[in-house]
């Protein structure tokens, strides 16, 4: 059986430099000497750290549980020593983040597994497991799973799709792990596929992946069809993806669900898997090291291994003018710090001559070649123009959220113009504006809720006892006992040094 | 060097003014909801810099044509444009603009007399008589209204990060 095949308008053939790294078997890389787990995802909430330093931790053991709705459990991929929860560098950029840090003891021992749920769990029961083992989207945008299940079970599922799609060049851990686990993805995609009662449920994978394709075809039944799409970037993503398999789409600002899909990752479908049948939670990904390395290929890796160990496990100098990109060329964000660990969606880490990315920008010539690849099918260079001259307002009536960054736009570019870096700046001055009016807003009402305090003390200043602040107390009394207190401090002053104007007074007067 | 910026920030907001049309100067608007569209626009820092006793009575003040559209230091360029743009005038060189501040109270010295309480437009002071008073940081629009009333000088601004 093939997949249904509907256009999706736009897109970009890449050259892959898929080979680089999908012929070799994937590794395990020696376990790393700490292991750093963010708390945070970035979408969601940070999860509560439910151990302290100092705590033995085992292999599965977790540490950290979810609060809210939208979050994730983290445990630990290894036994060892809990040695700090503090503040870490990140991917991306230069933030740092709240981390639970683990000292590995190399003993690894580990926590018994929960029993498999039995065959005939409900979606809730599911639902609850995924929950406990910490799983979410590791397709990149890191969606807590239990969530799309949540939805799955309120509304009609027609289609589930398991996206083997990995369109981005260079990345191929998608493409190991078919190869390595189809039989653990395949059974994922059953079990949510029962979870949330989809009508049918597809595995797509890229027509240049004929082993991975294979792989899954051997464990593919009536009840779920494999097939491969075109290899045109960006198939993967979740709209393109949806649109070209159900040609339905997904409404502006929505979610998949209201086109009636629900869409996995195939690595999250074998985390499925692993959570429900093996009673393990989610402590390891498949993780692409390419680009200008020694050994390129693919490593089994814990999660919160810092990326210099996997750099140094596939022989990178660190030398030259190189620079590490966290994900794929096409999307990526170059690294500012090689000690950020992997997290559940690190899927690949690129090697790559500065100069390759750094290629000088030239005025735009009008050629529309970003308008024929968008996928979204934006006027991607109106979009340039608006949010290069700050005009954030016409930039979102041009429906600038739409964007994915992709990349498709900025790489045909015969300019070599960062487009993207354009929109992702325009949607950060947008968010910043929509806080400065939150901010405003709740400043406008204080100062109304003060100002009305304030006549309501000057109309009935003899009654108005609670509102005063200074209570009973009568204003010549309290006046006095300013006085006095003015002279405490003064004399105070005077006693100890000189006051100095920068410290605001004696820090040590107390 | 600055007279140059200063020539670009004011080129980029006359940009702004031709690139989106005017909108009808406010005249069918009632002149409540002129003044609701111009205070919003403002940042709500209720500092008084602009000569007024907050961001409401400067917006009466321009609705009424007393006060010029460039007298608000926290809102800078981007407030003038907003302004000229809602008011369809010509935008005016804004003033100089101060980085965002919050202020402090040196505890060590408070003797809680309350007078800073009641000058904080916002109340973002918390207090009582004879007890200690304490800023809420996230509160503060970094006005400086506490500065004056302080008879022990232990409130201070300092420069925030966002």
């Amino acid at each position: 059986m093939t997949l249904p095949q509907h256009a999706w308008g736009g897109g970009v053939r890449v050259p892959r430099h898929k080979n680089l790294s999908n012929t070799g078997a994937s590794r395990v890389p020696p376990l790393p000497a700490r292991l750093i787990y963010p708390l945070r995802s970035h979408i969601g909430t940070a999860a509560r750290p439910i151990i302290k330093p100092g705590d033995r931790v085992l292999r599965g053991q977790c540490l950290a549980q979810p609060d809210t709705y939208v979050s994730q459990a983290l445990h630990a991929a290894t036994s060892g020593v809990v040695r700090d929860i503090g503040d870490f560098p990140v991917a991306p950029g230069d933030i740092t983040a709240t981390c639970i840090v683990i000292e590995v003891d190399g003993e690894g021992r580990s926590v018994d597994p929960w029993p498999p749920l039995s065959a005939d769990a409900d979606g809730d029961a599911i639902q609850r497991r995924l929950v406990e083992a910490g799983v979410i989207g590791m397709g990149g945008a890191g969606f807590p799973s239990h969530v799309k299940v949540r939805e799955g079970l309120t509304r009609t599922v027609q289609t589930l799709i398991i996206n083997g799609v990995e369109c981005e060049p260079y990345i191929t851990c998608d493409d190991r792990l078919m190869r390595e686990h189809a039989t653990g993805i395949v059974a994922g995609a059953r079990w949510l596929k029962r979870a949330v009662n989809a009508g049918e449920c597809f595995i797509a994978v890229e027509e240049d992946m004929p082993e991975a394709l294979a792989a899954l075809q051997s464990h593919a039944g009536e009840d779920v069809t494999v097939g491969s799409v075109p290899a045109i970037y960006p198939a993967g993503g979740e709209k393109q993806l949806i649109k070209m398999l159900t040609g339905r789409e997904v409404p502006s600002k929505g979610l998949p669900i209201q086109a009636g899909v629900l869409m996995h990752n195939v690595a999250t479908a074998q985390a499925v898997y692993q959570a429900v049948v093996e009673g393990r939670p989610l402590m390891s990904r498949y993780v692409t090291v390419t680009g200008s390395v020694q050994q390129p290929g693919n490593w089994q890796a814990l999660l919160g291994t810092p990326v210099s160990h996997l750099l140094q496990q596939s022989g990178w100098g660190g030398y030259g003018k190189q620079q590490v990109i966290m994900g794929g060329p096409m999307m990526g964000m170059a690294l500012s710090h090689l000690e950020v660990p992997v997290t559940k969606v690190t899927n690949c880490l690129l090697v790559q001559e500065a100069a390759r990315v750094s290629m000088m920008s030239m005025p735009c010539i009008r050629c529309g070649e970003c308008l024929r690849v968008c996928p979204v099918q934006l006027n991607a260079r109106a979009l340039y123009e608006y949010a290069r001259a700050g005009d954030l307002d016409a930039a979102q009536d041009l429906h600038l959220f739409d964007c994915i960054e992709c990349g498709a736009c900025a790489y045909v570019c015969p300019s070599h113009i960062p487009l993207v870096s354009y929109y992702r700046q325009a949607k950060a001055g947008i968010a910043a504006t929509e806080r400065r009016q939150q901010t405003a807003a709740e400043n406008r009402r204080r100062y109304e809720r003060h100002e009305q305090r304030l006549a309501a003390d000057q109309t009935a200043p003899e009654t108005a006892e609670s509102a005063s602040p200074a209570g009973t107390m009568d204003k010549e009394a309290m006046r006095a006992e300013i006085t006095a207190a003015v002279e405490r401090v003064r004399a105070k002053r005077a006693a100890n040094e000189p006051p100095d104007p920068t410290n605001g007074g004696e820090s040590g007067a107390a | 060097m600055l007279p140059w910026l200063l020539l670009a920030i004011v080129g980029l907001a006359a940009g702004f003014s031709v690139a989106r049309p005017a909108r009808d100067p406010g005249k069918g608007l009632a002149l409540a909801e002129e003044t609701d569209r111009i205070d919003a626009l403002l940042p709500q820092t209720q500092c008084g810099l602009c000569g007024y006793r907050g961001c409401r009575p400067y917006a009466e003040a321009v609705v009424r044509g007393e006060a010029a559209i460039n007298r608000c230091p926290p809102g800078g360029t981007e407030t003038v444009a907003a302004l000229a743009d809602l008011l369809g005038v010509e935008p005016m060189p804004a003033p100089a603009m101060s980085p965002p501040r919050v202020a402090l109270i040196d505890e060590a010295t408070c003797i809680g007399c309350t007078l800073c309480l009641d000058a904080c437009p916002v109340d973002a002071i918390i207090g009582a008589p004879k007890l200690m008073h304490t800023v809420i940081a996230a509160l503060c629009t970094g006005c400086g209204l506490c500065l004056p009333p302080c008879p022990v000088d232990c409130i201070q601004l300092r420069t925030s990060g966002g």
